[in-house]
């Protein structure tokens, strides 16, 4: 494989925007978003309900609802610009170049056809394999994801299997094209604390043995800290702090992130759950300014006018507020 | 060592395949194959087991003319009853109808008749609106919104009405009832099956298919098709059941299969007046062999339906 300089996937500036009642009514759901996958890196997105995450993901594989409408930016992948690629050629990269794994595993098999089946069905459409050799890597690939007795295994049903083994699937048939970028969209939000482990335990030792980029979709922070080399915190359509998974948890530097950090349940303490007061803004409608400042504790009289811009310091992090600014910033 | 290994291995698998396929043959519905694979044997061999000509009435012998009518030499017998009432005759066992012709033999030949006319009207039919229904819901957009709105339409007219309007363009005959149960009947599919794809189109595995890069065609045959089967095989069998009697409807009315045909449906509708004179037969032979033909389509279609769903298979 050759070296390349460029990182596996750079997302730059990416706008999607939903258009409803006839165009009237615009959605930011991602407004200018940034970010760079480098490949073996686990690159965590996390947010509110609502804030783009999913849409981000949905942008980079371009499969978005009909009213949604990449509006600007950049997705390469390999260097090559995702957004110029013919619908064909995009189907090309789904599979074969990304996968995805889904929130709910029970959904995501098809109830009428065997395991083997629809594990080996990316590699077989791609036409990457066919007959033994397909067979054997099929198998190969349910071993990797711990399913017992593979052999079996495969020629059973979805219902037959349980919501654990299931979600390790999906992970066998993310692997079956030999992709480069897996992106996990929520995968253990249904399931159970204990399998949670085991499963994110199992994707990082796969992540390890294939080099694949992992774009890691969440709300749960502590999944963050355990899963992520990176981690955007996103917030209304924008990433609001961009640092390494070590800084966001010793040094977080947006308000958003501290509340965030502030509202994870503590064991031991009696005091009631600190919240982030207000509400998720209204995407359609956001507040001049930064889009935070309304539920910000640390607002000031700029932050209601003046949006602040992204950025970047010395070590690598971004911020998105006036108070992480360089000093001439803000007083300029 | 006669025996090698090569032998010893054969030979296990041969045992091995012949009780799986006892396994199998166990679990097909017998009744209903066996009634619908009767009904195909008498169909295809009608010119040979039946007994008399479906369309010239039995020549009678000289003494039942003698008895009935006081003559040596007569046409036909009509309404001669079944073999075991009184004044019935073994050579025409399921009696006679209004022009003297052989009931039971007409009940073969109509056989072709009604199989090819209930089973290919809804097969079509089935077909066109499976295809129809799936692309409106999984492709959306200009798609749904033109083969909806033609399906709404066609659903407004009056299912007979609409028939008879048909056939009056295309005259009278099987093919074409066929094709008119096809075009009539198939917005009751593309209805049904769009709603289902509708719900499947936002499964997650339909959209793992989709990240996975496959194409738009072979979702749908791979996975939109097979999940909407359990709608179309129910509607299928009570469709059959339909057909059946729409066809009856039409050959009744006159522009169906035309009369000197022998269709079940048109023996039935010809013979009502007969039964009400206590002439039973005339209508109660035909209406069972409706009864066990829309019957077995039924048990058929449950027996799929299950097979298909591999929650309901037991394994």
């Amino acid at each position: 494989m050759p070296v390349s300089t460029s990182p596996l996937l750079r997302v730059e500036g990416l706008k999607t925007h939903y258009f409803g009642f006839g165009g009237s009514r615009v959605v930011k759901a991602v407004d200018g978003v940034s970010f760079t996958v480098e490949a073996g890196e686990t690159f965590g997105l996390v947010g509110e309900s609502g804030c783009g995450k999913t849409t981000t993901c949905h942008s980079i594989v371009r499969l978005l609802s009909p009213s949604a409408k990449i509006v600007g930016g950049r997705i390469e992948l390999e260097g090559k610009n995702l957004l110029d690629l013919s619908a064909r050629e995009m189907r090309e990269v789904r599979g074969r170049r990304i996968a995805s794994i889904l929130q709910d595993p029970m959904a995501s098999l098809d109830p009428l056809f065997s395991i083997g089946n629809q594990v080996a069905e990316p590699a077989y459409y791609h036409g990457l394999l066919r007959g033994r050799p397909l067979h054997q890597r099929v198998r190969e690939l349910l071993a990797a994801v711990r399913i017992p007795s593979p052999e079996k295994r495969l020629k059973e049903f979805p219902h037959q299997m349980s919501g654990g083994m299931r979600q390790r699937i999906v992970g066998a048939i993310a692997q079956a094209g030999d992709p480069c970028l897996i992106i996990a969209d929520e995968p253990t939000t249904n399931l159970d604390v204990t399998i949670q482990l085991q499963y994110l335990n199992l994707l990082k030792e796969l992540q390890q043995a294939t080099n694949v980029g992992l774009i890691f979709v969440t709300h749960n922070l502590g999944i963050v800290a355990k899963m992520c080399d990176t981690v955007a915190v996103m917030y209304a359509g924008k990433i609001v702090e961009m640092q390494s998974v070590r800084g966001l948890f010793y040094e977080p530097r947006h308000p958003y992130t501290k509340a965030l950090l502030d509202s994870i349940p503590k064991l031991g303490t009696k005091e009631p759950l600190y919240a982030v007061p207000g509400q998720p803004p209204d995407l359609s409608a956001l507040p001049p300014g930064c889009s935070f400042h309304p539920r910000c504790a640390q607002a000031m009289e700029r932050c209601r006018t003046e949006e602040p811009p992204e950025v970047r310091d010395n070590s690598g992090r971004t911020t998105r507020c006036w108070l992480t600014q360089p000093q001439e910033a803000v007083h300029a | 060592m006669a025996i090698t290994f090569d032998d010893v291995r054969s030979v296990t698998t041969n045992a091995e395949r012949a009780r799986r396929l006892f396994g199998y043959m166990r679990q097909l519905p017998m009744i209903p194959l066996f009634v619908l694979s009767l009904l195909g044997f008498v169909a295809i061999f009608a010119d040979v087991i039946a007994p008399h000509s479906e369309l010239d009435p039995v020549k009678p012998t000289s003494a039942q003319c003698q008895a009935l009518y006081g003559a040596p030499d007569c046409p036909y017998l009509e309404d001669v009853p079944p073999f075991w009432s009184e004044g019935g005759s073994l050579t025409t066992p399921l009696g006679t109808d209004f022009l003297g012709r052989d009931v039971l033999s007409r009940l073969m030949y109509g056989a072709r008749i009604s199989l090819i006319v209930a089973l290919m009207g809804t097969v079509v039919a089935g077909t066109i609106g499976t295809l129809l229904g799936v692309i409106a819901g999984y492709m959306g957009r200009w798609w749904d919104q033109v083969i909806m709105r033609v399906t709404d339409a066609w659903l407004t007219l009056p299912s007979l009405v609409f028939a008879i309007l048909l056939l009056s363009v295309r005259g009278p005959g099987m093919w074409n009832v066929v094709l008119v149960l096809a075009l009539v009947f198939w917005s009751r599919y593309s209805r049904a099956v769009r709603g289902e794809v509708l719900a499947l189109r936002e499964r997650d595995f339909v959209k793992l298919a989709e990240i996975n890069g496959i194409s738009k065609t072979r979702i749908i045959f791979r996975h939109l098709i097979p999940n909407v089967m359990n709608t179309v095989m129910v509607l299928f069998s009570l469709q059959v059941g339909v057909a059946v009697i729409i066809e009856a409807s039409l050959s009744f009315l006159g522009v169906g299969v035309p009369p000197p045909e022998p269709s079940w449906g048109l023996m039935l509708a010809q013979e009502r007046d007969a039964m009400m004179e206590g002439k039973w037969w005339l209508a109660v032979f035909p209406g069972i062999c409706i009864s066990l033909l829309v019957l077995s389509a039924n048990m058929l279609g449950d027996w799929l339906r299950v097979r298909l769903d591999p929650q309901l298979r037991n394994r």
